[in-house]
Parts: structure tokens; C-alpha cells; sequence
């Protein structure tokens, strides 16, 4: 199994890489003015049973985001 | 009184912190290596600047559970003074030791340059040599010192007397073309609650001998050893 954590500035944040995209992204065409975050994704491989859910959070809240600018999720892969 | 100045892997900043303590104040100063687990018998120290651990994954947040973390978080809290300049803040804020966060500058830009600072704190161990209003020249060096906190933790910040340094113009207004990162309300340093931690983006260990274009950063390092000095007498 795959676990993917994805981290994205929080909404509330200024992300300055996401505006430089925006304009981009119009400057190729796209319409109207696009709302463009940047993030990360952390792909974690886990032979086996999967993790303890406690143990998982708190390292994503820990170590794989900064709860004062970040926002994380996780999916699950095969 | 002693200093320890912290050693992660990708440090740069050790050498210049350790000579100017050692050569423009005749301080005594230790290097002291990350998997150390104590910092037992220093007066006072110093998180570095660099790119710890290459500022993987976010700056600092490697760095911030290095063995020897735990140990300045115990001092910390015995009162020791912690002193953590560029990616030294960037650690300290990851470690929740300082409040909010240093995100990537506003113009995406890595700013290396020589800026006017306001001091706004004059009573803390790092300013207690300043003056009311006082602006200093320091440089700069970093891609990730745009400060972030939250409006109820920046009003703490404000009501606390926390906000040491305020980037500004050469009069020492604080306006918004003075600040080179787009920090929240010009914040370019900020001290923790009980006032013996301070972090700081400009780099006060370059700018201690006329030859490097400023000695402007030699009145932390001296607020600093006069403050021990007083708590040793």
C-alpha cells in the first residue's frame, strides 16, 4: 500500500508560488483569474498492515506540515 | 560566560558566529554538534544560520528534532538565552519554542542585501543596549523569512512587547516598500513570551567589524554579555 500525504498552504496564507502559476497559467490562456495553491505530496510505501491512524496524523501535523501555514490530507493507494 | 553555537549538518553560519564572539568580545564559544543530548554549563546559545538538512521537506524542520534540540528546549525553560539568527529562527518557530512560521519570501526571490531595522523591543537580553527608536543596518541572506502568525497570536505579540525588530527605511518608518519578504506587519525578529528566546531573519554576526560594512549587530551580541554579566553578579 501507498499512503500519500498531500501539505497545501492554507487558504488563509498568502502563497506566493501559487500567484506566480496564476499568471502563468492566464498568460497561456486559461480563463478568467485561476486560484492556484503549490504544495507537496509525500508518497509513504508501507509494507503490510497499515500504520497506527494515531501515529500517522501526528507525524503528518509534526514532522510532513507546519499547522501555523499548512493544511494536510492523505490518501491511500494500492 | 559561555556560548554554545549549534552545529547542524548544512550550518553555515557557525564560523562567523563563533568568531565574533570569540574575537570581537573575547567571549568563549563552543561548537557544539547536533547529536549532542546536553548543553549543560553554557550561559547562553546560538542556533545558526545555513540550510539544515538542505531546508528539506521545510526550513528547520528537520533540524528541530536533532537529539540536541531537546536540550536547548530544557534550557529554554530554565531561562538560558537562545539566539537563533536566519535558519536559526526558522528551527526555533519549527519547534514551537517561537511563535508562527517563515514561509517563502513574497517576490520568490532569495534577498541578499543590507536592510534598516527598527528595534522595538530595548528591554529584552539581545536590545537592552539599544535606544528608544533606534534603527540598525543589517544584512540579509535568506529565500524563506517571510514571518507569518495568525491575528490573535500577532496581538500577543503586540500587547507582549515580542516583536524585537521591524524592518523599515533608513528614518526608521515602517512602511511597506522598507519590507524586502512581505513579513506580517514588517516583522523581521520576534521574542518568546518569557523574553530569553529571540529569533531574527537579518545576520547581527556580519555585522560586527567596520570592514564588513556595518557593526550594527555588535549591540545584540553586547546586550547579550552585559545581560549575563548582570546575572552573574
Amino acid at each position: 500500500m501507498k499512503i500519500r500525504v498531500t501539505v497545501l498552504p492554507k487558504p488563509s496564507v498568502l502563497d506566493p508560488q501559487g500567484v506566480a502559476t496564476a499568471d502563468a497559467m492566464k498568460h497561456l490562456g486559461w480563463p478568467g483569474t485561476p486560484r492556484v495553491r503549490v504544495g507537496k505530496m509525500i508518497e509513504i510505501d508501507v509494507p503490510g498492515e497499515s500504520p497506527d491512524e494515531h501515529l500517522l496524523h501526528s507525524i503528518c501535523r509534526d514532522l510532513l506540515s507546519n499547522p501555523v501555514i499548512e493544511d494536510y490530507s492523505i490518501q491511500r493507494a494500492d | 560566560m559561555k556560548f554554545a553555537v549549534l552545529r547542524f549538518p548544512g550550518s553555515n553560519c557557525d564560523q562567523d558566529c563563533l568568531r565574533t564572539l570569540r574575537d570581537n568580545f573575547g567571549a568563549s564559544a563552543d561548537a557544539v554538534w547536533h547529536k549532542e543530548t546536553s548543553v549543560d554549563g553554557y550561559d547562553a546559545i546560538v542556533v545558526p544560520g545555513g540550510f539544515s538538512y538542505g531546508d528539506y521537506l521545510r526550513c528547520g524542520a528537520i533540524a528541530r528534532y536533532s537529539p540536541v534540540m531537546g536540550a536547548v528546549t530544557r534550557a529554554a525553560a530554565r531561562g538560558v538565552p537562545v539566539l537563533g539568527i536566519c535558519n536559526g529562527f526558522q528551527i526555533l518557530c519549527e519547534a514551537g519554542l517561537l511563535p508562527g512560521a517563515l514561509m517563502r519570501n513574497r517576490g520568490l526571490h532569495f534577498i541578499c542585501r543590507t536592510v534598516h531595522l527598527r528595534v522595538t523591543n530595548i528591554t529584552s537580553p539581545f536590545t537592552r543596549g539599544t535606544k528608544e527608536g533606534e534603527v540598525v543596518r543589517l544584512p540579509v541572506a535568506h529565500g524563506e523569512g517571510c514571518y507569518f502568525a495568525d491575528e490573535t497570536t500577532l496581538q500577543k505579540l503586540e500587547d507582549g512587547g515580542q516583536i524585537a525588530f521591524r524592518y523599515c527605511e533608513a528614518d526608521g518608518s515602517i512602511t511597506p516598500a522598507a519590507n524586502p519578504n512581505g513579513s506580517v506587519r514588517n516583522i523581521a525578529g520576534v521574542l518568546n513570551s518569557q523574553g530569553n528566546i529571540l529569533g531574527l531573519m537579518p545576520h547581527p554576526e556580519r555585522a560586527c567589524e567596520e570592514r564588513l560594512g556595518s557593526t550594527d549587530g555588535k549591540v545584540v551580541f553586547a546586550s547579550l554579555l552585559s545581560a549575563g554579566l548582570a546575572s552573574v553578579s
